[in-house]
């Protein structure tokens, strides 16, 4: 077993062999994940808002984004410039902390999950044990952020939206929880490492989608209510609550709303990636590529290809999610209220309770294919 | 046992004049209990322009350029009212070509106001793509008006007595390479739409009028034969020329949002057929009843002198609205347009009622959606289709 590539340990080498106190490194070095992270995600979301104009604009038989450089590529920061100098506007009467707080809630906390996306065997930037049951647990906050919002702009729409959105969360946390307890139960932990770990050996053959197909897609339902797309858009639903939680939000804190938003749709694309589609798995195993060209495993330029592949691997595979995520925005109509948390309570969450109750038992039954 | 006792504020809520799905500037006070429509209070008001007001005052060809704004999404069905009312009263003649040319252009008036809806209407319940598609189609109708009228929508196409200029060369090949490209575009729309389950969850028995119920109020149009009653002027009133082509009114008698669907899909597709039949029909002859008079009287015809060919070419400026009342109605495709006309011999008409299918059909909104939930508001009145320009007038 190899040890792959330590950042860690050889930036502290590197900064204290160029004379600075261990301490010191190692403060210089805890900056670097956050800036990789802030920077990654933003850049990560901003891509996916890219997406969605052109896909949307594809299937809508316009051009979409054509002059902000190339393709329109930089209509994002654009944006986010636009969003950054734009006055900040508090309505009347709000409550000002709360809704000062409620974006900042809905963004940390969605940042906070991607401390456990791994890109690579040591690519991520802690690898807990509890894994997965963070992403959820934090991902749970946003919600009341949202509500928060919603509850402090002093305006009925946006309660209404907060309101579902809190309503929304709820109902589909549940679902996507047992979804991932499946997983975790196939690959005995809740790290993500080892979710992923335990999908290598026959490449595209021991991804989890195989396994788990029914739990595939109880969690990309879910995923996709808990990011508020669009068969589940209610909290923002503008036909009918104008923009929901973020009327009267502009600037900056709308920024934070709107790339959040797109933070999470990334997330979940990613923790697809991770849980059912093997991660920065190959379709093929890698060593394969390293024993046909006779590289050794451990060599240091093999090392660095394999990870880039890795990273490539992951957001190939996030990014289908999120292609299949923009397409159906713009072919379904929105379901009601009602039918949405139908869906949620009397369909998605028994079905993951057979789900679970079945891969506990084939996991007895066939332990050598489940993970046993 | 205690219970803990909740009683929840209801909430008053203002939907518009400018809400995103208000059609314009319509006006809901929404009582809500939670995400419960209570009571619904529309208000109107907001566009009301004095449109009958101001006809007192203009004859009737200084009218005609403004009466597009009361339907801004079927403007043909407005001009052919405001022509036919002085034309039935003074029993102006129109040639067969010219009402072949009427009917065309009120058909793809009537495609593209239908097409217009379905775009909103799948807006209202949250689907966006349709919009996009309808639009395309919506355009080739309006390049079509273009080519004819000279005008995408406030067309001032429609004359007493017939039309203001014949169809121009190529303009037939045209109009039925249109139709021939619709009809598929429509299945298109179908095979998105009419199946998917999340839209059927949404639409199906959802604001439901009964036949007994829809003529009570007085409806027309798509939200009558939703309703499962075989009311359709064209057929009624015998207008124009619309017996001489083969077409079926189009009928459901579910009374929901899905039949007023059913019942507007299915008339694009009746309309494609009809102007198909037209343009293979279409005659020969004059475009305009003096025109028609010039050539039948032949060289010396009064009308082939000074006054007509250079002065007044057209009857309209002078044209009289003669003593008498009447009652003229149309079949627009949001219902029955009409006109309530008094003349009195004079250039201008005394009085000059409409009434405007929108405004009647507005009427059991607050009935409709009591007891639903928001969103199902939306989506009844999108199936409603109403164009407030018509409402306020």
């Amino acid at each position: 077993m190899n040890t792959g590539i330590d950042l860690q340990r050889s930036l502290i080498e590197l900064l204290t062999s160029l004379g600075l106190p261990f301490g010191l490194a190692k403060v210089i070095w805890m900056l670097i994940p956050m800036i990789v992270i802030i920077l990654g995600v933003t850049i990560g979301a901003l891509a996916c808002t890219w997406l969605e104009r052109k896909i949307s604009a594809a299937m809508q038989q316009r051009i979409g984004p054509e002059y902000a450089g190339a393709f329109g590529i930089l209509l994002p920061l654009a944006d986010v410039g636009k969003l950054l100098i734009k006055q900040d506007i508090m309505p009347a009467k709000s409550d000002p902390i709360l809704f000062t707080l409620g974006p900042m809630l809905v963004f940390i906390s969605i940042f906070f999950c991607y401390l456990v996306v791994p890109f690579g065997e040591h690519l991520l930037i802690s690898d807990l044990g509890t894994g997965i049951f963070f992403v959820i647990a934090i991902s749970s906050l946003a919600p009341i952020g949202l509500l928060m919002s919603g509850y402090s702009s002093n305006n009925k729409y946006a309660l209404l939206g907060g309101l579902r959105a809190a309503a929304q969360s709820i109902s589909y946390e549940i679902p996507l929880a047992l979804a991932a307890l499946a997983i975790a139960m196939l690959s005995n932990g809740l790290s993500t490492v080892d979710i992923v770990n335990q999908q290598a050996g026959w490449g595209i053959l021991s991804w989890n989608i195989w396994r788990q197909p029914v739990g595939f897609m109880i969690f990309a339902i879910a995923a996709l209510a808990e990011c508020e797309r669009l068969p589940f858009d209610l909290p923002e639903a503008d036909e009918e609550l104008v923009a929901g939680y973020q009327n009267e939000y502009g600037g900056i804190k709308f920024a934070l709303f709107y790339g959040g938003s797109y933070a999470n749709l990334l997330l979940a694309g990613l923790l697809v990636a991770i849980l059912y589609l093997g991660g920065w798995e190959l379709p093929f195993p890698i060593d394969r590529i390293s024993d046909f060209f006779g590289i050794s495993p451990n060599a240091g330029w093999w090392q660095v290809i394999a990870a880039a592949l890795g990273i490539t691997m992951t957001l190939l595979k996030a990014y289908f999610f999120i292609f299949f995520a923009v397409l159906l925005r713009f072919t379904v109509p929105r379901v009601r209220i009602d039918q949405l948390l139908d869906l949620g309570w009397k369909f998605l969450l028994p079905i993951g309770l057979v789900n679970l109750l079945l891969t506990a038992a084939l996991k007895l039954t066939f332990p050598f294919a489940f993970g046993g | 046992m205690v219970m803990i006792e909740t009683k929840a504020e209801r909430m008053v809520i203002n939907m518009g004049p400018h809400h995103p799905s208000m059609h314009g500037v319509l006006r809901l006070l929404v009582t809500l209990d939670g995400e419960d429509v209570v009571d619904c209070e529309p208000v109107l008001g907001y566009l009301h322009r004095g449109m009958e007001k101001i006809a007192e005052n203009r004859t009737v060809v200084q009218y005609l350029p403004y009466v597009t704004r009361w339907d801004y999404l079927a403007t043909m069905f407005t001009e052919a009212i405001t022509v036919n009312a002085p034309e039935k009263l003074a029993n102006v003649t129109v040639p067969r070509r010219a009402s072949y040319i009427r009917m065309i252009m009120l058909e793809l008036s009537r495609i593209a106001s239908h097409l217009l809806w379905l775009g909103t209407f799948m807006g209202d319940i949250g689907a966006l793509s349709p919009f996009f598609y309808t639009f395309r189609e919506r355009e080739m109708v309006y390049d079509l008006f273009e080519a004819a009228t000279g005008m995408r929508m406030m067309h001032n196409y429609f004359r007493v007595g017939g039309v203001a200029a014949d169809l121009p060369y190529g303009w037939v090949d045209k109009c039925e390479d249109f139709c021939k490209y619709l009809t598929p575009k429509v299945d298109e729309y179908e095979k998105l739409i009419t199946n998917n389950p999340i839209f059927r969850r949404r639409v199906e028995g959802l604001g439901t009028i009964g036949r007994e119920e829809a003529i009570n109020w007085g409806l027309s149009g798509p939200m009558l034969r939703g309703s499962g009653v075989n009311w359709d002027l064209r057929k009624v009133d015998r207008y124009e020329l619309y017996d001489e082509l083969d077409w079926n009114v189009q009928i459901e008698t579910a009374g929901d949002c899905l039949a007023r669907y059913l019942v507007r899909v299915g008339e694009i597709r009746e309309s494609a057929k009809m102007v198909l039949q037209s343009l293979k029909q279409l005659p020969g002859g004059s475009y305009e009843n003096l025109e028609a008079q010039r050539v039948l009287a032949g060289p010396k015809s009064e009308w082939n002198g000074f006054d007509y060919q250079f002065i007044g070419k057209k009857s309209s400026p002078t044209f009289k609205v003669p003593e008498g009342e009447h009652y003229v109605r149309v079949e627009a495709p949001k219902g029955e347009l009409g006109v309530y006309l008094i003349g009195e011999d004079n250039m201008f008409p005394w009085r000059f009622k409409i009434r405007a299918p929108g405004f009647v059909n507005l009427q059991p909104l607050p009935q409709l959606v009591k007891g639903t939930k928001i969103a199902d508001l939306m989506a009844i009145l999108g199936s409603v289709d109403i164009i407030m320009g018509e409402v306020d007038r």
